[in-house]
C-alpha cells in the first residue's frame, strides 16, 4: 500500500444538523509532502482535518489515509463501521496538533509527552521517558521537562504539544491553526518547530492564517470557502496568481 | 539636556514607604465584645455544677464508648466506599449515549435521593420480611447457587452500612457527574487524537482533572455522614450514639454523655477537615503556578527563615 496517497479524500460531505460544513471536499496528499489549508474562518478547514482522523464521522464520499478508510471497513460493496480498538490504532499513528494545546494541565511537560506511548503502545517507562527527554530537547525545551503547562508560556506549550503528537511516531502531522491562540513574538518558536519537520520528511496538513509559512513550507496550498475547494496548486502560483475572484479578495485582505 | 529619561545609576532608591496605617477603633470594639462573650461562656461551664465534668471524664475513654467510636468509623469508611464506588458508576452510566443506561441511573438517584435516609435505613433492616432466604443464582426463578438466610446475612451492620452506602452513592453520582462535565471537552478530544480509549480517556485525563471539582463536596458528604451514622441508633446498632444512649439509660447521666460523644464527633471531623486540605493540595496540581504554602511549611518558614526560602515544593 505504500504507493497510495497519505491522504486521499473524494466528494467528503459532511453535516451539522441542517448546516451543510463541507459540500464535497477532494484533495491528495502524497507522502512526505505539505499541504496548507486556506481559507476564511467558517469555510470548513478545520472541520475536513477533524475528520481525518475521525473525531468528526463525515456523512459522504471518501476519505482514506495511507490506503485505509477512515472510520469504515468495506466489505463487498458494504461499509462497516470500525470498533473502538480499530479506530483508535488509526488514530495513533496520526498526531495532531490544536488551535489551543489542550495538553493535560495534571501532567508536566514530560509526562504530557510520555503518556500516550505508555498507556496506548505499552512502551515501558524507561525507554517512554528517554525518548520524551529527546523530543523536548527537540523543540527546545529540554530545561521545561518538569514544569506544568500553567507555569509555560503559549509558545511553549504548543511546542510540548507537537512533542507529544510526534512521541506516537505518527506517519502523518494535522495541524489546526497552531499559531492562532499565541502572541505574535511567540509565533515564530512554533513555526521553526513545524518548518523543521517538513524539511525531515514529516507529511503534513496544516491550518493557518501564516502566508509566510504558506510561501515557504507547503508542496501545495489548497483555497477553501465554503465548504469547497476553490482553488489549489503550487504556493508561489495560487499566492501570486490567484484564479478566481473569490482567492484574490481573500488575499487581499490577509496579505 | 540630560534630564529627561533618568538612568537608574543618576538617581537613588527612594526610601521605602512609611506611613501611619488607617485606625479601625469600632475592629477592636468588636474584637473585645466577642472575647468577654467567649471568656464569660467557658466560665459559666467551668463553674455550674451541673455539667458534672468529674463524669464526662470518667466516660470519655469507657470501653464501651470507644468500641462504640470505632463501630462509627468504620460504618462512615464502609459507606463513603461504596457511596464513591457507586457514585462514579453511576455518574459514568449517565453520561453514556445509551437512553436505557442513563435511564436506570436516573432512575436510581431519583429513588434514594428522594426518600428519608432513616426511613432506608429501617427498610434495609426488615429486609428479610421481604426476602427470608436470599439467594445468589439463576435469575426469574431458576436454580439457587448460593443460598443463604436474609437474617444471617442482612445483621445490623450491615443493613446501616448498606442503607447509607447506597443513600450515599445517589448524592456522589451528581458530585462526580458535576467535576466529569466541569473538564474542557478538548482535554477528550486531545487524548483521542492520540489513540486512547474511552475508557483511558476517563481513567488517565478527565477524571484525575474532575477530581479537583469532586474533592471538596465529597469532603463535605464524608464529614457529614461521619454524624448522619448516628441515625443507625434506630436498628439498635451499637455505634457511638447508641452506646452513649445505652449507658445513660442506665445512669441517668444524659447531657454528660451526651457532650462525651459530641467531643469524639468534633475530634473526628476536625481530622477530616485537616486531611481534605491537603487532598485538594494534592489534586489542584498545574492548576495554578504557584501552590500556596500550607500552615506547617508556614510554621516551619518562621522558625528557619532561611532553609525554606525557594519556591514551594508542589
Amino acid at each position: 500500500m505504500s504507493d497510495a496517497p497519505m491522504v486521499l479524500a473524494e466528494g467528503v460531505h459532511k453535516r451539522f444538523g441542517r448546516l451543510e460544513v463541507l459540500k464535497g471536499i477532494s484533495l491528495e496528499v502524497q507522502r512526505g509532502q505539505v499541504l496548507v489549508l486556506l481559507g476564511p474562518s467558517g469555510s470548513g478547514k478545520s472541520t475536513f482535518l477533524r475528520c481525518i482522523n475521525h473525531l468528526e464521522k463525515i456523512d459522504a464520499g471518501r476519505l482514506s489515509v495511507d490506503g485505509e478508510l477512515v472510520g469504515y471497513r468495506q466489505v463487498d460493496d458494504h461499509l462497516h463501521e470500525l470498533p473502538e480498538k480499530d479506530i483508535v490504532r488509526r488514530r495513533a499513528q496520526i498526531g495532531m496538533v490544536f488551535q489551543r494545546f489542550n495538553l493535560f494541565p495534571h501532567m508536566t511537560a514530560l509526562g504530557n509527552v510520555i503518556e500516550a506511548p505508555k498507556c496506548v503502545k505499552r512502551v515501558p517507562d524507561r525507554r517512554a521517558r528517554e525518548r520524551g527527554v529527546e523530543l523536548l530537547h527537540r523543540v527546545g525545551l529540554g530545561d521545561k521537562i518538569d514544569a506544568y503547562p500553567a507555569q509555560l508560556s503559549g509558545g511553549q506549550q504548543q511546542r510540548v504539544a507537537i512533542a507529544r503528537a510526534l512521541a506516537m511516531e505518527p506517519k502523518l502531522m494535522l495541524f489546526d491553526e497552531p499559531t492562532s491562540a499565541l502572541d505574535p513574538e511567540l509565533v515564530g518558536e512554533v513555526l521553526d518547530v513545524m518548518r523543521g519537520l517538513a524539511d525531515e520528511g514529516m507529511t503534513m496538513v496544516v491550518v493557518t492564517h501564516e502566508i509566510g509559512f504558506a510561501r515557504e513550507a507547503a508542496d501545495t496550498l489548497v483555497f477553501m470557502d465554503g465548504g469547497v475547494v476553490v482553488e489549489s496548486g503550487p504556493p508561489e502560483q495560487v499566492l501570486s496568481s490567484p484564479r478566481h475572484e473569490r482567492t484574490r479578495a481573500f488575499l487581499s485582505k490577509v496579505l | 539636556m540630560s534630564d529627561v529619561a533618568a538612568t537608574p545609576t543618576a538617581q537613588q532608591r527612594p526610601d521605602d514607604i512609611k506611613a501611619v496605617p488607617v485606625r479601625h477603633p469600632w475592629r477592636w470594639v468588636v474584637a473585645a465584645l466577642v472575647a468577654v462573650l467567649a471568656a464569660d461562656a467557658i466560665w459559666s461551664m467551668a463553674t455550674n455544677d451541673r455539667f458534672e465534668w468529674s463524669v464526662f471524664g470518667d466516660f470519655f475513654f469507657d470501653h464501651r464508648i470507644l468500641r462504640g467510636l470505632v463501630t462509627t468509623l468504620e460504618l462512615t469508611a464502609l459507606a463513603m466506599a461504596i457511596g464513591i464506588l457507586l457514585g462514579i458508576v453511576l455518574a459514568v452510566m449517565r453520561l453514556s449515549p445509551n437512553p436505557l443506561i442513563t435511564g436506570g441511573a436516573g432512575f436510581y438517584v431519583w429513588i434514594f435521593r428522594g426518600t428519608p435516609v432513616l426511613v432506608q435505613i429501617l427498610l434495609w433492616n426488615y429486609i428479610g420480611a421481604l426476602y427470608p432466604h436470599i439467594t445468589f443464582g439463576v435469575p426469574f426463578g431458576g436454580p439457587d447457587l448460593v443460598p443463604v438466610s436474609a437474617n444471617s446475612l442482612i445483621t445490623p451492620f450491615v443493613a446501616g452500612t448498606l442503607a447509607l452506602g447506597l443513600n450515599e452513592g445517589a448524592y456522589m453520582a451528581e458530585i462526580v457527574r458535576a467535576g466529569i462535565l466541569s473538564v474542557d471537552e478538548g482535554q477528550t478530544e486531545a487524548a483521542h487524537a492520540l489513540g486512547m480509549t474511552r475508557m483511558q480517556t476517563m481513567r488517565r485525563i478527565v477524571l484525575p482533572q474532575a477530581m479537583r471539582v469532586i474533592v471538596p463536596p465529597t469532603g463535605n458528604e464524608t464529614i457529614s455522614m461521619l454524624k448522619t451514622s448516628s441515625l443507625v441508633s434506630v436498628i439498635a446498632l451499637a455505634d457511638l450514639t447508641y452506646s452513649a444512649q445505652l449507658i445513660y439509660a442506665a445512669n441517668y447521666k444524659t447531657i454528660q454523655l451526651l457532650l462525651v460523644i459530641s467531643v469524639w464527633y468534633l475530634i473526628f471531623t476536625t481530622v477530616l477537615s485537616i486531611g481534605q486540605y491537603y487532598l485538594e493540595r494534592r489534586f489542584g496540581r498545574g492548576s495554578a503556578r504557584t501552590q500556596a504554602l500550607t500552615p506547617l511549611q508556614r510554621l516551619r518558614m518562621a522558625i528557619f527563615p532561611r532553609h525554606e526560602a525557594g519556591g514551594p515544593a508542589l
